[in-house]
């Protein structure tokens, strides 16, 4: 039993009281170590993704009591590269928000950004529903104080709605674990699997309706329509490495979804037949539609940026609604490449918005460092989406291949390849006027005082997200063969189910030699 | 017993739907709240309801209540608890800051009054 696994949780954990109590007014000193503790989980979450890649899986029992009775925390491939993929994310999010000041504007940055990492590096650890529930908040409660940091009416306005959103959304995922433990008596996820096996056909009617509840909680989580509304304003409001780090919320979500609905609830389970695999995809191309449709109507940088986010989820969801082993590894490709397209384009706006003073899409006079910021924005506009070269094209065509098995596969098509070019001219509209636009104006008479050009970690911080992009797209098939390895494992849970059930612990039951 | 329970739990999300639906800042958290309350008797009653039982082995007692349901709504008390405090807190700033409680969106219009 390797102690590792317990790390991402831990060392966040420790590291944010830390800096609130022995760090709260150096802000030198709060920075290093915040940089220190996520490369110090970039390393770790590379260490155990790669122990993990050969297709075992690992665990930890805390305090030794063997599941279901203990809680577990688990690591198969799917959630060690979530947590590579988020720790890696805020390395560079964090980079640019020390390098834009943004981490000065407001208290506690630092310590709020480190409980962020703690919650969502659990979510994708844990092997227990009700610590997933436990994990969530610990996201959420960060996130509520990240979501309105530096202050401004606007902000703490469209907090509000975030957080009174996520409260009915977690007060919903509450009555869903209620249901689950009143039909099956446990709350381990590998326990749950065997024992919703087990409901036979005629006393399905709890367990479906615990399935449908704990769905609209992730689907809330994964701003699938109708359930997005949460999204635009929030994620426009919030200050953007803020923003950048909710991009791997969403998919927070998403990878709930996967866990959950091919560990428990698996497609050919008798209990739920039926039921999710009917109404989550149209749900999805409708997302993908409303989200595309607002990239055309927005007319601000950032909510055009949020609502290619919802678009984006609705490409995810599309291809893990498939419930395939192709559909999966497809919808994992897609998602790394949607959190980092999103992160890239949610700083550029930062960027825009430090160089122009405003986020409206209306003409002004040329800002400063247009020619590197425009070239960001475009490569980010590019991969977000789905023009070749970037990873976007690729990670589209591998849904679309993965959908000819399925009964909508003319709406998957239709919808997908429609949407592209509706959020092409979406972008290209948004880019022509903020940039090229500019140079049609006679150039400003004032300097404005607070427009400042911003550093050069920001831009190394963009650069950087940005070469992981390039990297996506040059290693596309590396990496598809990996998620389709990692689609295999989630296909064939055996493994995980024994690993967590089986191994002997605290009060487990009693083994023939020994105890 | 399973009816009293059943309809407490029915009535309070039921009030607590109707409030979250409602247009202010104040009324919302309130249905929230019962929201939560609801749900935490919900999580309890989902142990099965026995009466006078206790949830740890004791000499000479046949039956037992489950105790797990007791942790969970621990739990849950504690979190929501928070999350009302956090909400309440920001609401209040959005709305000494804004002289407005609505929990919608404002019409861009009354932006550009604010900021002119």
């Amino acid at each position: 039993m390797t102690h590792w696994i317990l790390a991402p949780i831990v060392l966040p954990a420790f590291l944010a009281p830390f800096i609130v109590l022995a760090a709260r007014h150096h802000i030198a000193i709060q920075r290093a170590f915040s940089v220190a503790g996520i490369a110090a989980l970039v390393v770790i979450s590379a260490g155990l993704a790669w122990q993990v890649s050969d297709g075992s899986v690992i665990y930890y029992r805390l305090g030794d009591w063997a599941a279901p009775f203990g809680i577990v925390v688990v690591g198969d491939r799917l959630s060690t590269l979530m947590i590579l993929l988020a720790s890696v994310l805020a390395l560079f999010v964090l980079l640019f928000s020390i390098g834009s000041g943004w981490d000065r504007r407001g208290w506690h940055f630092h310590a709020l950004f480190q409980f962020q990492m703690m919650g969502i590096l659990g979510a994708f650890l844990t092997g227990d529903l009700f610590n997933l529930f436990v994990f969530f908040e610990v996201l959420l409660i960060a996130s509520y104080g990240l979501m309105i940091h530096a202050g401004g009416n606007d902000r703490l306005r469209a907090g509000v709605q975030y957080v009174l959103y996520n409260l009915l959304g977690s007060t919903l995922f509450l009555f869903a674990l209620g249901s689950i433990y009143a039909e099956t008596g446990t709350l381990n996820m590998a326990d749950l699997a065997v024992r919703v096996a087990e409901i036979g056909p005629e006393e399905t009617v709890g367990i479906r309706i615990a399935a449908v509840l704990l769905l609209l909680v992730f689907a809330i989580k994964a701003a699938l329509v109708p359930l997005h509304f949460w999204l635009p304003s929030s994620y426009a409001e919030a200050p953007a490495p803020v923003a950048a780090l909710f991009a791997i919320m969403t998919k927070v979500g998403a990878y709930a979804i996967i866990r959950v609905y091919t560990l428990i609830f698996p497609p050919d389970t008798v209990a739920t037949e039926g039921l999710h695999g009917v109404w989550l995809q149209p749900a999805a191309l409708v997302s993908l539609a409303i989200g595309t449709v607002g990239i055309l109507a927005a007319r601000r940088l950032d909510r055009l940026v949020a609502f290619s986010v919802i678009g984006s989820m609705g490409t995810v969801i599309i291809a893990i609604s498939l419930f395939t082993p192709q559909g999966i590894a497809a919808a994992l490709y897609y998602m790394i490449h949607s959190t980092l397209a999103a992160a890239i384009l949610f700083l550029v706006t930062d960027l825009v918005r430090a160089g122009r003073g405003t986020l409206d899409l209306t003409p002004r006079p040329p800002m400063a460092g247009t020619v590197l910021t425009s070239g960001i924005f475009f490569a980010g506009a590019i991969a977000m989406a789905g023009l070749p070269p970037l990873s976007g094209f690729l990670g589209k065509l591998m849904v679309l291949d993965a959908a000819f098995g399925s009964d909508l596969v003319v709406w998957v098509w239709a919808v997908i390849l429609v949407t592209s070019l509706i959020a092409v001219v979406g972008f290209a509209r948004a880019g022509s006027v903020v940039f090229w636009k500019a140079h049609s104006l006679p150039p400003a008479e004032t300097v404005d005082e607070q427009i400042v050009r911003p550093g050069a970690l920001c831009y190394a911080a963009v650069g950087g997200l940005l070469a992981l992009l390039v990297a996506h797209t040059v290693l596309a098939g590396q990496v598809h063969d990996y998620t389709t390895d990692m689609a295999a494992q989630l296909f064939s849970p055996d493994a995980y189910i024994d690993t967590v059930l089986d191994t002997p612990g605290k009060l487990s039951a009693p083994q023939e030699e020994g105890y | 017993m399973e009816l009293l329970v059943a309809s407490a739990i029915g009535v309070m999300t039921a009030g607590g739907i109707y409030l979250v639906l409602r247009l202010r800042t104040f009324p919302v958290i309130l249905g929230v709240s019962l929201l939560t309350y609801a749900v935490n008797v919900y999580l309890f009653a989902s142990g099965r309801l026995t009466i006078g039982a206790p949830p740890i082995l004791t000499d000479g007692v046949e039956t037992y209540t489950d105790p797990l349901p007791q942790a969970l709504v621990l739990t849950a008390i504690v979190i929501s608890f928070g999350m009302t405090a956090v909400v309440v807190m920001i609401g209040l700033g959005a709305y000494l800051g804004s002289e407005d409680d609505h929990v919608d969106d404002r019409p861009a219009t009354q932006k550009a009054d604010d900021q002119a």
